[in-house]
């Protein structure tokens, strides 16, 4: 799983419902199929919203990582 | 969004309301509908048309009763009341502050955000006559102006339809 291509990252950490979604998927307009996006965040929320987000959008939730308060979530533009 | 909008399914607001508070859940789901893929339509009628309007201009209509009207309602997405606590004002510019620092995006910003998403803006037509108010008036994100008729017919192709 460290071995993963990270193609973009975007640094959602301190925003709050919706913009963690909102940020994502402006972030997803500009990215190709298959590519991995990376999502910092702190907000315990998007846990929950941005798996949700996936599975509405029909992309690939890949993993959520916590360090400490910072969350990371990987997900693949499918 | 639009590219996979068709089978994402579609959201219709009517925003009705010209307070701050419900124009800006308004736009939180409008912007995280669309952040979905899901196509979003917004109907702007009557007090709801003042979150679209154009700063400035505080004499509009054509006789002295929509021109009292709109000199009485003045207000643009960065000036509009709260339904609660509105407090002569202090209570909006608190809240910004509150949001702010929250880094919770402004109605007008909520407003450009929605619009780089493809969300769509309709003023309504009888409103808009009632108060002697032209397309000119509203910022240039607006889509056409409709009638309740062309709402109705987007509203029943939509899975998730509100009210505010």
């Amino acid at each position: 799983m460290s071995q993963r291509t990270v193609h973009k990252t975007i640094d959602a950490t301190g925003l709050l419902c919706p913009m963690p979604s909102v940020k994502t998927a402006l972030a997803f307009e500009q990215m190709e199929l298959g590519q991995i996006l990376e999502v910092i965040t702190d907000d315990p929320v998007s846990k929950r919203d941005l798996p949700a987000w996936a599975q509405n959008t029909g992309n690939e939730l890949l993993e959520i990582k916590e360090e400490d308060k910072t969350i990371k979530i990987y997900l693949r533009k499918a | 969004m639009t590219e996979h909008g068709k089978n994402k399914g579609s959201v219709t607001i009517v925003l009705f309301s010209g307070d701050m508070d419900k124009a800006i859940a308004a736009f939180v789901i409008a912007t995280a509908a669309a952040s979905m893929g899901m196509s979003v339509n917004i109907f702007f009628t009557f007090w709801g048309l003042n979150a679209i309007k154009k700063e400035g201009g505080i004499i509009k209509g054509q006789n002295w009763m929509q021109k009292m009207m709109n000199i009485m309602n003045y207000g643009h997405a960065k000036k509009l009341a709260l339904s609660k606590m509105n407090m002569l004002g202090m209570g909006p510019a608190m809240l910004k502050i509150m949001m702010s620092k929250k880094k919770v995006p402004s109605l007008h910003e909520f407003i450009q955000t929605a619009h780089a998403m493809r969300v769509k803006f309709y003023p309504c037509e009888m409103s808009m006559n009632v108060m002697g108010l032209k397309k000119e008036d509203f910022i240039d994100e607006c889509q056409d102006v409709i009638g309740a008729v062309s709402y109705l017919s987007i509203a029943k192709e939509s899975e998730v339809n509100l009210f505010i």
